[in-house]
């Protein structure tokens, strides 16, 4: 019954048609407006649904296709598709969304309808950034989705938010015009803003090399890499929760898609000539990250870190191939590697987001993030400190929550390609464990610190209710990731073949 | 008849159900619902694990090898949810099960007024569950998930008493000596899974001899073979979660936990998941003999220095907690001699005494208020009859009295290391038989200072002892049984006979247990054996040495230990392990944390180049501001020059 519906088209514009209604609803009735929005959202959500039911595991080309002409002087196309690697980005984009309306409930009281229209809009331009085939699609939705988060952050977020929106938008700012320039040269070349087209353009390893690194700075950005992560933290810090959810959860993750849709695929000789580049950036960021992350005094930015950290192992995972195919030991391993980062991608938005909410829900409370503020917080709020330390454990990786499958197809591929590689990746089990739980201990853990801690109140109903939802989803993904892992695999095996075929 | 599949799969699931009804209904249930309902779902894999073990080894029962659900495929490689039943399998299982379900009794006693008593339950129920994954897995992955479940529920109950700041600094240690054996045990997997193409056990082990011509440079220029270099990956696994030196510094903290749970995961079962992963390993540490040296000597050095330790504590469960590195240690040694199924036997009678000594110490602790001081106990005897004569079992067990549990399985060690021909094999034997003597030493000075002497406690406490209640006793005799009598009663079967036939293999050239069984006669005479000079006469004189020392002529150990006072100190500070890590690895990852965060991030990144590109941005506007002149003519001025400036690039380039 799907087949002909325009589902993509719907799910992009749901979100932002129903955005602009909340809007319209106004401050002055928040309790209508949360009603509207959860309803679009989850609505969103349902409709996103078909996208995986229907979904043909079969093939990777791309399913659930519109294509119009939209601005024809310069052959600018209305053009969206989905394969295994962006549909699993879209149902995690739905289903966060669904989550933070929840999470906003009562919380934030000023300009409510206008929060939450920015987040639902903000769903709507994500959406479309994983499916547009169209390069400008692309580069609109990807720089409009930038307005929401700045607003978000600006008009909702903490003391020193200036500083951080700028320095946010700067950073992303920068790199995206980059990769516009990148764009618009291979428009000039292959006279189409289709990526498919790119994806098929001869280039040189000279044109390669610029291209890559122009959209390595866009893509590296946004993970964020090391060192270009420095926008992160203080933006964590300063957002309200339920942007950092976003931020954290979805944002990061277009980073890595943009290597698979973009960088894997266009410069695939510049990508193997400069692996050595990304591996080294992506051990730095486990390995550097997780010390830094270890000294963090306030949770938001341990989070932070810790995230960079964990997207470490995609962008590992996405450049390791080369080696892998290169060890002479057979190819086996590449496939697992770049699922392994696409897993890590699903999963960290899940864990991330649930350790932002956990802060979010002690900070409604105590209004601080330091964790010496903080000390026996089980004693007061065991129903909390339960699911704080099951995501503790998930983010350091245990096995049977989704923290562990990324990481340990990343780390099992990468040992083909280099011993030490895989050696530096590992130590994320012991650093990952040691800035986690060390965090839990000051602030879950031990007796009652001071009067505050005294008077916390467990989590309520609602409370309860989203933390459930992101519980279930890191249990279900850690005890059976094949029904996330299946519908990649003909994406991932062509992506594979096409990047084994020099352009040279 | 029920398929055999739908027993295997219900004995773990068994103890989950328990776990999960107590963890998320406790407050519905209440106390007794919760004692109730995990009791019975370990009750169930108890007798559901010994029908089990009865079909493998009284009925022939084929190995069953089969897979539960697929957890995942990529790359073409199965990651496989799946079981392994064969002997070594059924009799941990049986191990596993019996020990739980006697703590899980224990626990109502012990535990009676903790207001976490819901949890508690919940929590050894779950262990109980995660450790038969382990045991009965059939592939790396599910092992894997097994040996980190286990250290989260052993976290969890270290820590379970979390208003202690000791408890929660020890179950945050633990947790990380544990990752450190886990990063080695991953990368070791990793190896496999690259050499083999699979995680399946019976699939490895076919291909492992890819691995034996196989070598790999780790570092430039020396070539490693990769057999070796798996299997020392993987015993470094072993030796976080089994306590090897230098990663055993996990395990006296752990006592920081309540006493049953020491008694069950740190003593029992838990802590012998790394001896157990090792022997079923055997198809591949057969196949490097250095590997089987790293093995012996390390377990050497933990049997012996580890039980040197164990003189000088005075906390009754520090006392047992260094017999058990000491143990472990053993159960190592006999690894490294090839000796897996010597290992294996240690393993189980070790759990059942070990167990025993275990609650036994949490008897008197009830009885003593919660005292663990020894100095402060004494004369015990006559308050505590039944605890007092399950504790001369289990400690007669412990020191390999002739006849007990422990005799039949250490001397099948001691027979074993002697005999063995690994490199360090020589060390090894004189650490073990040394060890003999300092295993009875400590464990009767403990023995003596707790149960008979001078009664040191206060007049408080001395008013209110008595024998503990029968929650507590009859696990305690029920554990009393098996520490007497199942050396003599399974020697044959579980190290002579075809019990452990493709579970666990020895290569012909490894002739250590070949040695054993032709000293092997029968029980009987294995016995009087023990009688003639040897290791016997050793742990004679060593509780002898306690006697004399502790009771008979009390002042003798301060005189002593004033005259060699820096072996005193040496020991009382374990070698400065502790030490040693809190100021060279924990003080410098922070160091190092800090240095990157304030130089790399704060000062590098964001002070010089962010910033300073902002602050360059700001130079080179205040630059451009002045071309902005706001005449017509400069500006027209500017674009023909670009104009011409394009053009020639573009004719000339």
């Amino acid at each position: 019954m799907y087949a002909d519906w325009p589902l993509l088209s719907l799910v992009i514009w749901t979100p932002i048609l129903g955005g602009i209604l909340v809007l319209f609803a106004g401050d002055k009735e928040p309790a209508g407006a949360r009603k509207i929005a959860l309803v679009v959202s989850i609505v969103t959500f349902l409709l996103t649904l078909p996208l995986y039911t229907q979904f043909n595991t079969e093939t990777h080309l791309m399913q659930f296709v519109e294509r119009q002409p939209w601005i024809d002087a310069f052959d600018i196309e209305y053009y969206l598709g989905i394969d295994g690697i962006s549909m699993p980005l879209i149902l995690l984009t739905s289903f966060t969304t669904v989550v933070v309306i929840i999470s906003a409930w009562e919380v934030i009281q000023y300009r409510a309808s206008q929060y939450l229209a920015a987040f639902l809009i903000m769903e709507g331009f994500m959406i479309g950034t994983f499916s547009a085939l169209d390069s400008i699609l692309f580069y609109i939705f990807f720089e409009a989705m930038l307005i929401p988060m700045f607003l978000i952050i600006g008009v909702w977020g903490g003391a020193n938010r200036i500083y951080a929106t700028l320095k946010f938008f700067l950073y992303t700012f920068i790199g995206s015009v980059l990769m516009l320039v990148a764009l618009i040269y291979m428009y000039t070349q292959a006279n189409s803003f289709a990526i498919f087209d790119f994806h098929h353009l001869k280039l040189s390893l000279n044109e390669q090399m610029l291209i890559f690194l122009a959209m390595l700075v866009a893509f590296a950005v946004k993970v964020p890499m090391w060192p270009v992560h420095t926008w992160l933290p203080d933006a964590h810090v300063e957002a309200p929760t339920g942007g950092s959810v976003i931020l954290a959860a979805i944002m990061l993750k277009i980073g890595g898609y943009g290597f698979l849709r973009f960088s894997l695929p266009i410069t695939p000789d510049a990508s193997a000539e400069l692996d050595w580049l990304i591996i080294t950036m992506s051990l730095t960021a486990v390995v550097y990250i997780g010390f830094v992350a270890l000294v963090q005094r306030d949770m938001k930015k341990l989070i932070a870190y810790s995230s960079i950290a964990h997207m470490g192992f995609v962008t590992l995972g996405f450049f390791i191939v080369f080696r892998i195919v290169n060890s002479g030991l057979g190819d086996q391993g590449a496939a697992l590697a770049l699922e392994g980062g696409m897993v890590q991608m699903v999963s960290h938005g899940f864990i991330s987001g649930a350790l932002f909410l956990c802060v979010g829900v002690m900070y409604d409370r105590m209004h601080s993030r330091q964790i010496a503020d903080y000390g026996g917080v089980v004693n007061t709020m065991p129903v909390f400190a339960a699911f704080m330390v099951f995501f503790a454990m998930a983010n350091a990786g245990l096995p049977g929550t989704s923290g562990f499958v990324g990481e340990f197809m990343v780390i099992l591929a990468s040992f083909k390609a280099s011993f030490w590689i895989a050696f530096l990746a590992a130590l994320t089990l012991i650093l990952g464990a040691a800035y986690t739980l060390w965090m839990v201990k000051r602030v879950v853990f031990g007796d009652i610190a001071n009067d505050n801690v005294a008077a916390l109140k467990d989590i309520n109903k609602r409370e309860f209710l989203f933390l459930a939802m992101l519980a279930l989803a890191v249990l279900a993904l850690g005890l059976w990731p094949d029904p996330l892992v299946e519908v990649m695999h003909p994406t991932i095996e062509n992506l594979l073949n096409h990047i084994a075929n020099s352009k040279l | 008849m029920v398929s055999m599949e739908f027993v295997y799969l219900a004995i773990p699931l068994a103890s989950l159900a328990g776990a999960l009804i107590a963890g998320f209904f406790g407050k519905q249930i209440g106390r007794s619902g919760a004692h109730f309902v995990t009791i019975s779902g370990v009750a169930v894999s108890f007798i559901l694990s010994l029908l089990v073990l009865h079909d493998v080894a009284f009925e022939g029962a084929p190995i069953y090898n089969q897979s539960v659900y697929t957890w995942m495929i990529s790359d073409g490689i199965r990651f496989e949810v799946g079981f392994l039943i064969d002997g070594l399998t059924a009799l941990m299982m049986a191990v596993v099960t019996g020990v739980s379900l006697m703590v899980h009794i224990y626990t109502i006693g012990y535990m009676r007024d903790d207001d976490g008593y819901q949890r508690f339950f919940s929590y050894i129920s779950l262990f109980t569950f995660s450790m038969l994954m382990l045991v009965m897995s059939n592939n790396f992955l599910q092992l894997f998930f097994g040996w980190e479940a286990v250290g989260l529920v052993s976290y969890l109950l270290i820590g379970f008493w979390f208003k202690r700041e000791t408890a929660i600094y020890a179950n945050l240690k633990a947790f990380l000596v544990n990752r450190v054996g886990d990063f080695g045990f991953l990368l070791g997997i990793a190896v496999l899974l690259m050499f083999t193409g699979s995680l399946d056990y019976y699939e490895v082990f076919a291909r492992a001899d890819t691995m034996v011509a196989a070598t790999m440079q780790v570092i430039p220029g020396l070539d490693w073979s990769v057999i070796t270099l798996a299997c020392i990956l993987l015993f470094i696994g072993a030796m976080g979660k089994s306590a090897q030196v230098p990663l055993h510094v996990w395990l006296p903290d752990s006592m920081e936990g309540p006493t049953p749970i020491s008694a069950l995961i740190h003593a029992a079962t838990m802590v012998t998941a790394g001896i157990f992963m090792v022997a079923r390993m055997s198809p591949l540490f057969e196949l490097s003999t250095t590997a089987l040296s790293v093995v012996i000597v390390i377990g050497a050095t933990t049997a012996f220095f580890m039980g040197l330790v164990g003189i000088v504590q005075n906390d009754i469960k520090r006392v047992v907690a260094y017999s058990t590195l000491s143990q472990l240690g053993y159960m190592t040694v006999a690894l490294g001699a090839s000796a897996y199924s010597a290992a294996i036997f240690h393993l189980m009678t070790h759990a059942f005494f070990k167990a025993l000594l275990f609650l036994a110490a949490g008897s008197v602790i009830i009885a003593m208020h919660h005292e663990q001081d020894i100095r402060k106990m004494g004369g015990l005897k006559k308050y505590m009859p039944i605890t007092y004569w399950v504790s001369l079992i289990g400690s007669l067990a412990l020191i390999g009295f002739p006849g007990s549990a422990g005799y039949f399985s250490k001397d099948a060690i001691l027979i074993a290391t002697k005999n063995a021909d690994v490199w360090g094999a020589g060390y090894a034997y004189m650490a073990v038989l040394l060890g003999v003597f300092v295993t009875a030493f400590y464990s009767f000075r403990m023995f003596f200072l707790v149960f008979h002497g001078e009664e040191r406690m206060d007049e408080h406490t001395r008013a209110h002892l008595h024998e503990t209640p029968a929650v507590v006793t009859v696990p305690l005799i029920l554990l009393a049984i098996p520490s007497a009598i199942i050396g003599w009663l399974t020697i044959e079967t579980v190290l002579f006979s075809d019990f452990f036939d493709r579970a666990i293999i020895v290569f012909e050239e490894h002739g250590a247990m070949a040695a054993v069984a032709e000293a092997f006669q029968g029980p009987a005479n294995f016995v009087l054996h023990g009688l003639a000079p040897g290791p016997t006469w050793l742990a004679a004189l060593g509780v002898i040495g306690a006697w004399y020392i502790y009771l008979k002529n009390p002042q003798l150990s301060n005189r002593i230990k004033s005259k060699v006072e820096w072996l005193y100190r040496l020991l009382d500070n374990k070698y400065y392990f502790d030490r040693f890590n809190e100021t060279v690895f924990a003080a410098t990852a922070r160091g190092v944390g800090q240095v990157l965060w304030r130089l790399g991030d704060a000062l590098m990144i964001d002070g010089l180049i962010v910033n300073g590109s902002a602050r360059l941005v700001g130079w080179f506007s205040g630059v451009v501001r002045h071309v902005q002149t706001g005449y017509l003519n400069h500006y027209a001025f500017a674009m023909i020059s670009g104009l011409i400036l394009l053009l020639g690039w573009v004719v000339l380039g």
